[in-house]
């Protein structure tokens, strides 16, 4: 059996039923995506053991967790899954280290693949390990949830909204360590969130879900790059770009990121050369034009292709979706502008990227 | 002063009190878990049998128990089968009377630590692979703590201050089933008001420390009434 997890799930919940048939790929950061009540979270459960299933098929890189069809249920304390609740639920009555121990002492010595140290690291937590969960902040006892799913080692990591519960600061302060996490784990991760913000920054595959049902899934560019998905209509609508450290310009301050189909200047970053750096562009930040626009102050233009035109949210604009040489792109131009320029699919035009925004 | 008679009474409501504590605590530590945790349809039902020595006088207990007790009575008969004869006016008996007495004492103080407690710790530790008796002993057992200081010291509390279930079907027998309350009821009829004042005094003496201890380890509202 290959890598991947192959997930069947029917379970009726009062008004709606889930009815989610997927197929996840084995490593990298998926999101389930929508809104409360769309049976994120449900899906989640069931892929934990905590909420059972009545007709369901569950395998996890070539191992069969749960087949209603041959009456296999894997109760949850023998899958090996982390799981990082909405609420950090770190146990009142240990202190942070008795905490992390927990599950770890629960595998094989053989099967610890994470310690304890490298865990607090990772999480930067070790100058907690003492202390009793209710002197922690909101941001601190999440990290040491984190800690303490990784330690068991887990085959599959599963997070419900972790930062659902924490402010922007909170959140702010969470995140860095997410997205090491998304660098430096070789497990998927499965994660559920209604904030297209987390989303974009951690995810490499999106799964879209609407009343217990999956719309689309697949690679967070080309899902953010579709024109069919409501996400496209949000406010902030726009695509992600997977781009790696070209250069520095250090005279004007600026650093060139490259990805398939050309670069952008960005402000000088930290990062090194080669390093690679995830950004967005805003539908709303990119305009077109019909020929290359010199004496501009825009600097980031790239020579794109038009694939698709299609109505925005307000009547006044469209989307277009454009090709840059490999790399999806989406503009929201106004009706006018795009019959004046005679915006067409398969003609070749330019795209002026207004602002780009850092994804770290 | 106490007399030898006065202190076999203490000695063995002492006992009876212990015995009982330590049956109940294993009785109403999973009849409290089921009540806390069922979705079933007979939770109501065992729910208010639990209750019931609250609101029932003791001597219809007492009296159904001498009845159930005696050779035609069905405890009677199945204790009888087992050649341990009848249990009425034994101590036996009285530890049978006292835990049913003393049931909701201990029960309802664990059924709300338990229903306090939540699913979601179980569900926490069932994710950090703990087996379901391994979430009981070292989830459940901890948090619920308070609680079953609370059940102890309520059970234990309330079988000492036991009187009509045991003059039902206990009687009076010196050192067998002669508890501090009859003893204090037998001094009284006797008109021996001094030796009464002393195992009255006691009693009080006893139960508000008990009572103070309870209160003072927990300074929040207690979650037991």
């Amino acid at each position: 059996m290959g890598e991947g997890i192959e997930a069947r799930f029917r379970l009726p919940l009062g008004d709606f039923a889930l009815e989610v048939a997927l197929e996840l790929p084995g490593r990298g950061v998926s999101a389930l995506f929508g809104h409360s009540g769309s049976g994120k979270t449900t899906l989640l459960r069931c892929i934990a053991g905590l909420e059972r299933a009545p007709q369901a098929r569950l395998v996890v890189n070539g191992e069969c967790w749960q087949d209603s069809a041959r009456g296999i249920f894997l109760p949850t304390h023998r899958r090996e899954i982390g799981y990082v609740f909405q609420e950090a639920s770190l146990f009142p009555h240990l202190s942070v280290r008795r905490n992390l121990e927990f599950g770890e002492r629960r595998i094989a010595v053989a099967a610890r693949r994470v310690s304890l140290p490298q865990a607090c690291a990772l999480l930067g937590i070790e100058h907690l390990l003492e202390r009793m969960p209710d002197g922690l902040s909101g941001g601190e006892r999440q990290r040491v949830a984190i800690a303490r799913a990784l330690l068991t080692s887990p085959r599959l990591l599963l997070m419900d909204e972790p930062m659902a519960a924490l402010d922007a600061a909170r959140k702010a302060e969470i995140l860095p360590y997410l997205e090491r996490l998304h660098d430096e784990l070789e497990i998927p991760l499965l994660y559920v969130s209604h904030s297209i913000e987390e989303v974009v920054r951690l995810a490499d595959h999106l799964v879209l879900l609407a009343d217990g049902r999956v719309m689309a899934h697949g690679e967070l560019r080309a899902m953010l790059a579709r024109l069919d998905l409501p996400i496209a209509f949000a406010e902030d609508a726009g695509v992600v770009v997977d781009a790696v450290v070209a250069g520095h310009d250090e005279a004007y301050h600026l650093t060139r990121l490259a990805f398939p189909g050309g670069e952008v200047v960005v402000t000088r970053q930290p990062a090194e050369a080669g390093r690679r750096l995830r950004f967005r562009i805003h539908a709303r930040d990119v305009s077109l034009a019909d020929h290359r626009v010199e004496g501009s102050s825009i600097v980031n233009l790239l020579p794109v292709t038009i694939t698709e035109i299609v109505g925005a949210d307000s009547p006044a604009h469209v989307l277009v979706g454009m090709d840059a040489g490999g790399t999806p792109l989406v503009a929201r131009i106004t009706r006018r502008s795009c019959d004046q320029l005679v915006v067409r699919p398969g003609r070749r035009m330019w795209a002026q990227i207004k602002s780009v925004a850092l994804l770290g | 002063m106490l007399d030898a008679t006065d202190l076999g009474a203490i000695r063995l409501t002492l006992e009876l009190a212990a015995v009982s504590t330590a049956i109940l605590l294993v009785i109403g530590t999973p009849l409290a878990w089921w009540l806390a945790t069922t979705r079933s349809r007979w939770k109501a039902v065992l729910g208010a049998l639990v209750a019931l020595p609250l609101v029932l006088p003791p001597t219809v207990l007492g009296f159904y128990l001498l009845v159930a007790m005696g050779p035609q009575g069905p405890i009677g008969r199945l204790t009888g089968a087992l050649g341990l004869g009848t249990l009425a006016f034994s101590f036996a008996g009285l530890v049978v009377g006292s835990v049913i007495y003393s049931l909701p004492f201990v029960v309802q103080p664990l059924r709300q630590a338990f229903e306090a407690i939540g699913r979601r710790p179980l569900e926490v530790a069932a994710t950090l692979r703990a087996g379901p008796w391994d979430r009981f002993v070292s989830v459940v057992l901890p948090l619920a703590r308070p609680g079953f200081l609370t059940a102890t010291v309520l059970g234990f509390a309330h079988t000492v201050g036991e009187f009509g279930v045991v003059l039902m079907i206990g009687g009076n027998i010196p050192d067998r089933t002669r508890v501090v309350s009859v003893q204090i009821y037998d001094h009284v009829e006797a008109l021996e008001y001094a030796r009464a004042h002393w195992l009255a005094g006691g009693m009080v003496a006893f139960s508000f420390l008990v009572l103070l201890l309870l209160y003072s380890g927990r300074r929040s509202r207690p979650d037991w009434t």
